[in-house]
């Protein structure tokens, strides 16, 4: 084993983001997911090449699609010698895929890889309700016609029923816009900062369309050539007009506020220094490091979606750095009001003393430097498809600057965060 | 004994017609059950400007495990410095959140025009309190009030005034909570543990519109608390039946070596109870002439002294005045207040309190407020009242607390002998509604016994639902 290598971001492709039932309502995440990756074959010259590893996943996946990644390279224009391999970790899928590929390169063990990641919430898996399940093994099993409808007669109407996967959590029950509204409540964020956040989030995004930051990024798929769930007129007085769909008639929390369900797919192509070279790819920017933290919360000790507030101070302190060191903050934006409780965690001297065990705060950040290029409220968030939207922007608006560092932050469900360093 | 309308109104028909023919709905009160935690939900903690109890309030709720919110700003930075990490509360973000329990201090309210801060805390979270909540307002003693002058004048006016929130609040607040009031001598902020312990927890359930004051012993105790009385010895008179049956197994359940007494006829009651609890017998009549001194010598010769006394044996002989032969007049007399100031005072007299002890009277609303056909026992009451007032300053010296609990209606063979209406009155007559039980005026008591209530010494607190009737 050679010493760790840098791992160079070289760029990435996704398909626009698209709101649930909408432009992607008959197309799979495999669909999706080959879309985003014939993309970045293309701008990449990748056609035929065999690469090291294709790392990506889905987080809400049909029983069929076993080896997505798989399924999907071998229906690309890669080499078939190209391995890929499915991993989950809830929202955090896209940038753990960017870990686990870039780690390879770090170690020598691939020299360059692509890492995604799609999500459909158009077409879930649905499950049979057990008794109907039941009775239809019994219909399968049956070794006579007689006998097979014999037991097809025995379902009942009333066994007739279908799970559909719901935005809930196993252990609370809550879905996550529930658990969040709680967590805004805990921190005391209010409506206005997070339509403020909100209406930031789209102006930016139109913003980077309009001046061409997303043209080398995305490749228009089914009529869609922007985010389907893109506002450019957002503004307060539209926001301030919804009623609150998380936490009660009194709550925060509201439609525009919350990213809707989407569907998309997102690709990053990472490589070492020397195959960039040899393949005449400058890099972006480098991905210098990643942590991964998780919280408990079932019994309220911790709120869902805060364990990003305790994976950046770690990241932070394995690298020597502090909070403001950053020209740029990626920080998801499952809810606007996610964003607002951890960075007002980390300004808060009682959390920062308490729950991270630090003298002072991590202190504030300069806002101006928070999701430049839109977040996750205007471009929706497609589960899986998020990590692998925000690397490659993240690294190109690095390289527009010249040098730079900037910090990652997703939350995920079942109270985890992945966080991130990128540098150029 | 139980209840019948009570359970009636919060059956599934009861709650249909009790309100359309405007039947009073009393609550079901939450109780104390043992593992579970002090206060069970979220609690607000809010401060006036320039309070200093933050600290220490801070301490015993982080030391209790609370989730507690509190708004931005120096309460809640002092709170962290205790160990907590609040939660953040604000009007315009709290959208449902409801708390277990309200906690203020008021301390730093030190003119009328300050009061404001009693609206500005409380108006927003009026409903926002869950059924059988706890509020508690914390102020400085009035007479105690630190300063000079005019300044000093006003303040201490603004103290006394806290009163007449926190009762009139009780009186709405509903749904099984509670309200009262604590005030803290300046220099016994570290006394406040217990207090705060049982005022918030379900063990104060007919503790209601109650002034608690506490001031500085001087002694601060490691205390294990779901044993606080482990290794103590409790004498509990009267303990056969009734309230003094439940006292005894309250303070046996603390980890107290109970000694039960009562009259002879029923020893054997006596005997079932003080087995059932571990604890021991003694069988004579408080009003013996010799009943003090051989009290004393059993205490001593047995268990080396006694360290928690409950003066709880009491008799009614109810007649109007008009009526009332004077025997009738003496025997309640002597039952219930020559008895527990003659044994308290040979019990001094042959140290055979130890140290760290407590003594407990049980005085009774009637002696508080007067009762139609109880001169003799109102009179007998409110001597016990006066018992206390008059130890407290020399017990105190031998390091020694002497408080009284002043039940109201209580559900007992004493309350189910009067007449039904006016029964009926005596329960619904009251703030929560109801009667309470033997168990709620025990736990009161235990309180006092706790090796932590050394601050609590001289009170009166009354346990009766905030009764109508009375102050
Ligand atoms: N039940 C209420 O609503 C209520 C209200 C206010 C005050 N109290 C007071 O609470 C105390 C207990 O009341 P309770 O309702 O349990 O009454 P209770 O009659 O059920 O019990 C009183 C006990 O004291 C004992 N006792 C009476 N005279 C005695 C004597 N001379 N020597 C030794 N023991 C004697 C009795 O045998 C009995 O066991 C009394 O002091 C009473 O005045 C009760």
């Amino acid at each position: 084993m050679t010493s760790p290598r840098r791992v160079a971001i070289l760029g990435g492709n996704r398909i626009p983001f698209a709101r649930s039932n909408a432009q992607y309502s008959s197309v799979s995440n495999s669909d999706m997911l080959a879309a985003a990756l014939d993309g970045l074959i293309e701008r990449y010259g990748l056609e035929g090449q065999h690469l090291g590893e294709f790392a990506a996943g889905a987080v809400v996946k049909l029983a069929r699609d076993i080896n997505l990644t798989r399924e999907v390279v071998l229906g690309s224009k890669l080499a078939p010698s190209t391995a890929a391999v499915d991993i989950g970790q809830a929202c955090g899928t896209g940038l753990q895929a960017v870990n686990y590929i870039g780690n390879k390169i770090a170690l020598g063990q691939i020299d360059v890889g692509i890492a995604g990641g799609a999500d459909t919430t158009s077409d879930p898996p649905i499950a049979l309700g057990d008794k109907l399940r039941a009775k239809l093994v019994k219909v399968n099993n049956a070794r006579s016609n007689a006998d097979r409808v014999k037991a097809l007669l025995a379902i009942r109407p009333t066994d007739i029923s279908l799970d559909f996967p719901v935005n809930a959590e196993p252990r609370t029950g809550k879905s996550m816009g529930a658990h969040q509204a709680i967590t805004a409540k805990e921190w005391g964020i209010t409506r206005e900062a997070q339509d403020e956040l909100t209406v930031a989030s789209h102006h930016n995004l139109a913003a980077a369309y309009d001046r061409g930051f997303m043209d080398d990024l995305i490749t228009p798929y089914l009529g869609l050539e922007r985010d389907g769930n893109l506002r450019a007129d957002s503004s307060l007085e539209k926001l301030a007009k919804l009623k609150p769909v998380f936490g009660g008639p009194q709550g925060t929390m509201t439609a525009g506020n919350s990213t809707p369900l989407s569907d998309g797919a997102s690709t990053v192509l990472l490589a070492s220094e020397e195959w960039a070279k040899e393949h005449g790819h400058e890099p972006l920017a480098y991905l210098v490091d990643v942590q991964t933290s998780a919280v408990g919360y079932v019994g309220g000790e911790e709120g869902l979606l805060m364990a990003p507030a305790y994976a950046v101070p770690a990241l932070l302190d394995r690298n020597g750095l502090k909070l403001q060191d950053f020209d740029f903050y990626e920080i998801h934006e499952a809810f606007a009001a996610q964003v607002l409780s951890t960075l007002k965690a980390w300004e808060d001297p009682t959390f920062c003393k308490q729950k991270l065990g630090r003298d002072e705060p991590l202190g504030s950040i300069d806002r101006s430097k928070l999701n430049v290029n839109g977040g996750s409220l205007a471009a929706a968030h497609p589960f899986a498809a998020t990590g692998g939207r925000i690397v490659p922007a993240l690294a190109k608006a690095l390289k527009e600057k010249g040098s730079g560092r900037g910090l990652i932050s997703i939350c995920a469900a079942g109270g985890q965060g992945v966080v991130a360093i990128v540098e150029r | 004994m139980s209840d019948r309308y009570q359970q009636f109104v919060n059956s599934f028909l009861g709650k249909q017609i009790a309100p359309r023919v405007g039947l009073p709905q009393p609550p079901f009160l939450k109780r104390h059950r043992p593992g579970a935690p002090v206060v069970d939900g979220p609690v607000l903690l809010g401060q006036a400007d320039g309070g200093r109890l933050g600290p220490a309030v801070s301490r015993v709720l982080a030391v209790i495990g609370a989730e507690t919110w509190t708004a931005e700003g120096p309460l809640r930075d002092g709170a962290a410095e205790a160990g907590l990490s609040p939660k953040i509360w604000s009007g315009a973000t709290g959208g449902d959140q409801r708390f277990q329990a309200l906690v203020f201090d008021a301390t730093g309210i030190s003119s009328a025009a300050e009061l404001a801060q009693l609206h500005a805390f409380f108006q927003p979270v009026a409903r926002r309190v869950r059924p059988s909540g706890r509020v508690v307002v914390l102020g400085t003693t009035p007479e105690l009030v630190p300063g000079t002058g005019a300044a000093k004048a006003s303040a201490r006016v603004a103290q006394r005034a806290l009163e007449g929130f926190t009762r009139s609040l009780g009186k709405e607040i509903g749904k099984g909570s509670t309200v009262q009031l604590v005030y803290v001598a300046p220099d016994a902020d570290d006394q406040i543990e217990s207090t705060l312990r049982f005022l918030l927890s379900p063990k104060s359930a007919f503790v209601s519109g109650q002034v608690v004051r506490i001031s500085q012993s001087g002694r601060k105790p490691d205390l294990n608390w779901t044993e606080p009385l482990k290794g103590k010895v409790a004498l509990v008179t009267g303990a056969s039946r009734g309230i003094g049956e439940a006292i005894a197994e309250t303070l046996a359940r603390d980890g107290a070596h109970v000694v039960g007494l009562d009259i002879e006829p029923l020893a054997d009651d006596l005997k079932k109870v003080t087995d059932r609890i571990g604890g021991s017998a003694i069988t004579f009549d408080v009003t013996a002439q010799d009943a003090p001194a051989e009290l004393a010598a059993k205490l001593k010769a047995d268990h080396g002294g006694v360290d928690i006394v409950v003066h709880n044996a009491g008799i009614t002989r109810d007649k109007l005045l008009a009526n009332m032969k004077p025997e009738v007049w003496a025997q309640v007399i002597a039952v219930n207040l020559e008895a527990p100031e003659r044994i308290t005072r040979e019990l001094l007299k042959q140290k055979a309190i130890n140290p760290e002890g407590r003594i407990i009277g049980v005085a009774s609303i009637a002696g508080v407020a007067g009762n139609r056909g109880q001169t003799n026992y109102g009179t007998s009451k409110a001597g016990v009242i006066g018992f206390v007032d008059a130890f407290a300053a020399e017990v105190a010296k031998q390091q020694l607390t002497i408080n009284a609990v002043a039940p109201g209606f209580i559900e007992t063979k004493m309350t189910a002998a009067i007449p039904l209406t006016i029964r009926e009155a005596g329960r619904r007559m009251s703030s929560l509604g109801q009667g309470g039980l033997p168990i709620d005026v025990a736990e009161t008591i235990a309180w006092y016994a706790s090796p932590g209530s050394a601050g609590v010494n001289g009170n009166t607190v009354r346990v009766c639902g905030q009764s109508l009737i009375g102050a």
